[in-house]
């Protein structure tokens, strides 16, 4: 009951503490979108593919969340690999942001969506800056430049960035829960938490001799040929001096690591008309024994998510789509 | 038998009051919540969804209630072709109703979301989403509540009407 009370009160004083042009969810899909729109797709990370496999979790977090997916079992899942942008023609190799998303549908009562990036921190810490923040990157270097010093909380964001090289392929990249969540167990003790899904493969084994605007997912679908590709769930446990609420700060790398199991991957699909082009991949469903922080990022995605995905789903049910370009 | 009735029930009454009072507050969030960016977002939608499903159940009450009960009849001096436009718009209010919670959890259920009631108990959803039918179920649930907001504006003019202008007992009854 606290918690709504925390709401009443923040509906009437929130508007006081406003220091930055706040925006809609509309506005923010406008943005997104820019311009040029594709009809059935999604507005953020439109070029993807539908992957599946499954989670062979070790049972070790079963002690921190009652989520079934964590029991020492398999569950299978419907996926999505995607690269950042409008637009789903976009040459892939030259995308800064690459993400992985899964779905579990454990039953009909229980759903968790995961949705990552490759970067393990946002540039800012709430959706109204990074609206300007998206706004300084259309406008070019100079923009951006400018916004970076003006957001000094961008630090551990720039940090990463520094020394980040994109791969050549989706099963070399390590993806982020970026925004951090609370496990809860039978005790209902929660314990927050951050997540990364880091690849078993190495750059020395792995070389993509794919070119061309889909090379990505084109050297994916070939190593999936040969086999399931490989991932480790990895959960970060916060202590008490860490800010689950702050999607901008990194945690000390000192932190307490869990592999919980590994995702193996096994089929594709295409996005169109693929399983995963129906889900909304939005983090914020989420299963008993797993709960959203007050993270002002993470709690922004869903009416983000949920404007984009109902844009999409009526231009689908017009049959308003534009098929896909053959490959 | 043939005493008049000029007041509507109290459990009538009750019901009334109180469920104007949810539907209002459903509409309004619902309104805020597509739009809102802010953290209080997820409480809400949490709120409008265990708020829904109550309406539901108060509605089905109602209509029992409804069904069972002798109401004032409206005034003689109505002409008839308002009293027509009365028997329509609650025959509508009703309907919209019973619809705005069937939309909102088909819409949930289409999109594969399952709606928890705070930690009481969860209603099922669909194991994988079909889009095109949350699409359809997700434009009614909007379109619906913007015809219920103007239906609900309507009803209370009229309420209005009848007590300032036409200073009848109407809105008496309800009291």
């Amino acid at each position: 009951m606290k918690q709504y009370l925390i709401l009443l009160f923040s509906l009437i004083t929130l508007p006081a503490f406003a220091d930055v042009p706040r925006v809609s969810a509309q506005q923010f899909v406008d943005l997104q979108q820019g311009e040029s729109t594709y009809p059935g797709y999604r507005r953020a990370h439109a070029k993807g593919m539908c992957i599946s496999g499954e989670f062979v979790s070790n049972g070790n977090l079963s002690r921190y969340s009652t989520a079934s997916v964590f029991k020492s079992s398999k569950t299978p899942f419907i996926g999505r690999l995607s690269i950042a942008g409008n637009n789903p023609y976009a040459p892939d190799l030259k995308a800064p942001v690459r993400s992985l998303a899964l779905s579990f549908a454990t039953s009909q009562t229980k759903q968790w969506r995961v949705a990552m990036n490759t970067p393990p921190v946002m540039a800012v810490a709430n959706p109204h800056d990074f609206y300007q923040q998206i706004v300084a990157i259309k406008k070019g270097p100079e923009a951006i430049g400018a916004f970076f010093e003006a957001h000094p909380e961008s630090a551990d964001f720039l940090q990463w960035k520094a020394n980040y090289q994109p791969s050549s392929s989706f099963a070399l990249e390590t993806y982020h829960s970026i925004n951090a969540f609370y496990l809860v167990d039978e005790q209902n003790q929660r314990q927050a938490v951050r997540w990364e899904v880091k690849p078993h493969a190495s750059t020395s084994s792995l070389k993509n001799s794919f070119t061309g605007d889909n090379a990505l997912f084109n050297e994916f679908k070939q190593q999936l040929s040969d086999g399931p590709v490989m991932f480790d769930w990895v959960f970060t446990l916060a202590t008490e001096q860490d800010d689950e609420h702050n999607p901008a700060k990194r945690w000390p790398q000192t932190r307490e690591k869990m592999i919980a199991g590994q995702i193996k991957i096994t089929q594709w699909q295409a996005q169109q008309g693929g399983r995963c082009d129906g889900i909304n991949y939005d983090p914020l469903v989420l299963p008993q024994g797993i709960e959203a922080t007050k993270d002002p990022i993470l709690r922004a995605r869903s009416a983000a998510y949920a404007e984009s995905y109902r844009r999409r789903a009526v231009e689908v049910l017009a049959g308003d789509v534009e098929e896909g370009r053959d490959e | 038998m043939n005493k008049k009735i000029t007041r509507f029930s109290a459990s009538m009454r009750i019901l009334h009051w109180a469920m104007a009072a949810l539907i209002i507050s459903l509409l309004s969030a619902g309104m805020t919540m597509v739009k809102s960016l802010e953290v209080w977002q997820l409480e809400l939608l949490t709120l409008h969804k265990a708020a829904g499903l109550l309406v539901a159940v108060l509605v089905v009450v109602r209509l029992v209630n409804r069904w069972c009960a002798t109401v004032p009849a409206l005034p003689d001096s109505l002409p008839r072709w308002q009293k027509t436009m009365a028997l329509g718009s609650h025959y509508a209010l009703y309907s919209l109703m019973i619809l705005m919670p069937l939309t909102g959890f088909l819409m949930q259920y289409y999109g594969a979301r399952p709606i928890a009631v705070f930690s009481w108990f969860t209603l099922p959803s669909a194991l994988y989403p079909d889009i095109e039918l949350y699409a359809l179920y997700r434009q009614l649930h909007g379109f619906i509540g913007y015809t219920l907001a103007v239906l609900i504006l309507v009803h209370v003019l009229a309420a209005l009407q009848h007590h300032f202008i036409r200073k009848d007992g109407v809105l008496k009854s309800m009291l």
